[in-house]
């Protein structure tokens, strides 16, 4: 029975960084297989399609502001909210997420790197390569006859819109193949998150023992497996439809248009969880550690996330209520989609108790936690009214879903994901985030989100259709509309002020240290930022809270646990 | 702020994890068959739907011997992996080349059977519905034999070359995975198309 020393030691053998040239590092970028680097190049890849897709989003806002606005035309205005949920979903979200899961993976279970890390390095070049197929659509979609053909069909692509009839030119393939190329990275990080959790854990690290990212990252992976591969399916039948003369949705034939609605949302729904279930991983470890408690209900927390995941793949047709569906059709998605209600309720109780009789900290990262506990649960309590069927008969299609969704998309996952940035940034460049630009960003965002989307239910209600280019004055929707476009402007400013924050820290921030949450999970145990090897002898866990063990030896939590 | 000497409980129990390569596996072929799903209901969803002929029930004949290639090389690679497994080389290479075979011989009888049913029976990718969830059907499966193909084929080189040794049971059991996942596969194609859907 002999103890084990873990001495935390500095990189060591390379040149320092001003010596080498900048096209060597380039050059490194390009071949690098180390997750740290990969994961920093998801996050700079999404957030520059971030940044995008906001233009996208402004775009639109400025062309709804008045009623009878022409700021842009019919056809650009149809391409512009194509590209702004493409891009957010597929290269903006996806691949900040994926950035932090593998940076934050490995290091959290004390391994040096991903289990395939050159697959790791395939799936990220094929993330850059379906973005950029989707945004040369821009110069190449009308083919040699005209440039400025964007996909126009929307995010979801409906059929027979998709067909070669309806869509001319190629802006439609490049969106297919964009998308089918990304789907086929994304299945390769959903496989390596998969291998590495379940293969790469270092001794003691025990699947009880696992933080909680790590455990949400497993069962987001495990979701990915079953849910992109549809999607991806569903491309190859469209392309078969498009390149080969096929009818799987070509209605003059007896193909089916409702099908591809339902390869689509079985994607699209459990992809809402593939996004939110990392945002739900960030909160979880950045509540206990600002509000000095360990988590409340571990056990519980990774029984909700399992369930979660499982309800996910049972609940897509709740999409697709105005289709008209037989009635037990409408009962089975309504009471899917309530159950999972249930344990996402559990985790936000969890959170709570968490924070119940802890000494909160109201650093930036916790400010966006708490920010996302109650947005979050406001979007889904819109969730729960639009989940029931005749309420969405109503509503579905209008600017209330809209409202619901980005209460979900940027209330919930955005707002964790800022805290995130806040939380990790130290470690992944060794400085602080400016903690006044924080607070400036998150106060100017949370106003901005609320303006925009808390008053962009009502236009819904009052029976606004989404997609919509521009609308009659004296139907009440004006001033909504206008309140809406100047969250939009606030949205902006943040976003601005969060940038300037991210690359003035990166070279003037406060020196971080190793440490500067005096947190529990492993990553922090290693210089900010960590050496390519990680850890230098593999590091021995025996509770959920190894750094809590090495700081208080009179009272360590495996003696509890 | 660095070099905290620390000092950790001994550990308890020996360490073991799966094998990163078998998971690594195993995840693919899970989403390998949600995409497989996603083709058999579509085949399914189209079964007597098509507008106008050909019907399945006058241009497919059952692909018996195809299907005896297919299944029987699953064997074929287990007894290779097995044999690799004690060591003897000799074994391995003689089943993994019949494996191959076999493979091959299953992709060939899948051209005739295209060959015949384009020339002759004039069903094409764009004939019909049947004609599109059929080849987009069997021709998905039969991709992913290619894959494997490749794959078996390239062990095949290093196995020629004298550089697939003992040691290497571990990799050659991980693409044995897939060969068998893709077999498998046969079973459910072939029960929709040949005889659910004639």
């Amino acid at each position: 029975m002999s103890s084990e020393s873990v001495p935390i030691i500095g990189p060591i053998g390379l040149p320092a960084e001003s010596e080498r040239r900048w096209f060597e590092k380039l050059h490194e970028l390009v071949i690098t297989v180390d997750h740290k680097k990969l994961g920093a190049m998801y996050i700079c890849l999404a957030l520059s399609f971030l940044v995008i897709g906001g233009i996208e989003a402004a775009i639109m806002r400025f062309q709804l502001v008045i009623p009878h606005a022409s700021f842009v035309s019919p056809q650009v205005f149809n391409r512009m909210f194509t590209m702004h949920g493409t891009t957010m979903i597929f290269f903006a979200a996806m691949p900040v997420l994926f950035g932090f899961g593998i940076y934050l993976v490995p290091l959290m279970i004390g391994t040096r790197d991903m289990a395939f890390p050159r697959l790791n390095a395939w799936g990220f070049w094929m993330s850059a390569l379906g973005g950029l197929l989707l945004y040369f659509s821009f110069v190449g979609g009308d083919g040699l006859y005209g440039a400025g053909g964007a996909p126009d069909v929307g995010w979801w692509a409906y059929a027979p819109l998709t067909s070669t009839t309806f869509s001319r030119g190629h802006s439609t393939d490049y969106w297919t193949i964009s998308l089918l190329v990304a789907g086929l990275g994304t299945l390769a990080t959903g496989i390596n998150f998969v291998a590495t959790i379940l293969s790469m854990r270092c001794p003691g690290m025990t699947l009880t023992r696992m933080p909680l990212l790590v455990w949400m990252y497993l069962v987001m992976s495990g979701i990915l497996l079953f849910t992109i591969t549809p999607l991806t399916a569903a491309q190859a039948m469209l392309m078969v439809d498009r390149y080969l003369g096929g009818h799987f949705f070509d209605t003059q034939a007896g193909g089916s248009a409702t099908i591809w609605m339902h390869f689509f949302w079985i994607f699209g729904h459990p992809e809402v969880y593939v996004l939110i279930i990392p945002a739900f991983a960030f909160v979880s470890e950045i509540v206990p550690v600002f509000s000095r408690k360990p988590i409340f209900g571990y056990p519980i927390m990774v029984a909700a996330t399992i369930a979660i995941g499982f309800i996910s793949m049972s609940v897509w047709a709740h999409h697709m209520f105005t289709i008209g569906m037989p009635s037990y059709g409408n009962a089975f998605f309504v009471l899917t989609t309530a159950a999972i209600a249930v344990p996402t309720g559990i985790k936000i109780f969890n959170w709570l108790a968490t924070m119940w009789g802890g000494k909160i900290r109201y650093t930036v990262p916790m400010m966006f936690c708490l920010a996302f506990l109650f947005q979050f649960l406001v979007a889904g309590l819109t969730g729960i009214m639009l989940g029931a069927a005749p309420f969405d008969w109503q509503l579905g299609g209008s600017y209330f879903v809209v409202a619901h969704f980005h209460y979900v998309i940027v209330g919930g996952i955005l707002f964790a994901l800022f805290g995130a940035f806040h939380y990790w940034y130290p470690k992944m460049t060794g400085r602080m985030l400016d903690d006044a630009l924080g607070k400036l960003h998150f106060w100017l965002f949370l106003i901005g989100f609320h303006l925009t989307f808390d008053f962009m239910h009502v236009p819904g209600v009052l029976g606004m259709a989404r997609r919509i280019y521009t609308y009659e004055p004296g139907r009440g929707w004006e001033v909504w509309n206008t309140i809406v476009t100047i969250g939009a402007v606030f949205q902006a400013a943040a976003i601005l002020c969060f940038v300037f924050n991210l690359i003035w820290s990166y070279f003037r921030g406060r020196v971080a240290g190793n440490d500067p949450w005096d947190a529990w999970t492993l990553e922090w145990s290693t210089p900010s930022p960590p050496p390519s090897y990680n850890f230098e002898p593999l590091p021995v866990v025996r509770s959920r809270r190894p750094l809590w063990d090495i700081k208080h030896p009179e009272d360590p939590d495996w003696k509890y646990e | 702020m660095s070099a905290l000497p620390v000092t950790l409980p001994p550990f308890e129990t020996p360490w073991r994890l799966p094998s990163r390569g078998r998971v690594g596996m195993l995840a693919l072929i899970a989403g390998e068959c949600a995409i497989f799903t996603i083709f058999v209901v579509a085949f399914i969803f189209y079964i007597g739907k098509s507008l106008n002929g050909p019907a399945p029930r006058d241009v497919l004949d059952l692909p018996v011997f195809n299907t005896i290639c297919l299944l029987s090389s699953s064997l074929t690679i287990h007894l290779a992996v097995r044999a690799l497994e004690d060591g003897r080389i000799g074994a391995f290479k003689m089943f993994w080349f019949l494996t191959l075979a076999l493979g091959v011989t299953f992709l060939a009888g899948t051209g005739r059977e295209w060959h015949r049913l384009i020339y002759k029976a004039g069903l094409t990718i764009s004939t019909n519905l049947f004609g599109t969830t059929y080849y987009s059907l069997v021709g998905l499966h039969a991709l992913h034999v290619t894959f494997g193909a490749i794959g078996l084929a390239i062990v095949m080189a290093f196995a020629l070359a004298g550089l697939v040794r003992h040691e290497h049971a571990y990799r050659v059991d991980v693409l044995s995975l897939y060969w068998h996942f893709v077999d498998a596969v046969w079973v459910v194609v072939f029960t929709v198309v040949y005889v659910i859907g004639r």
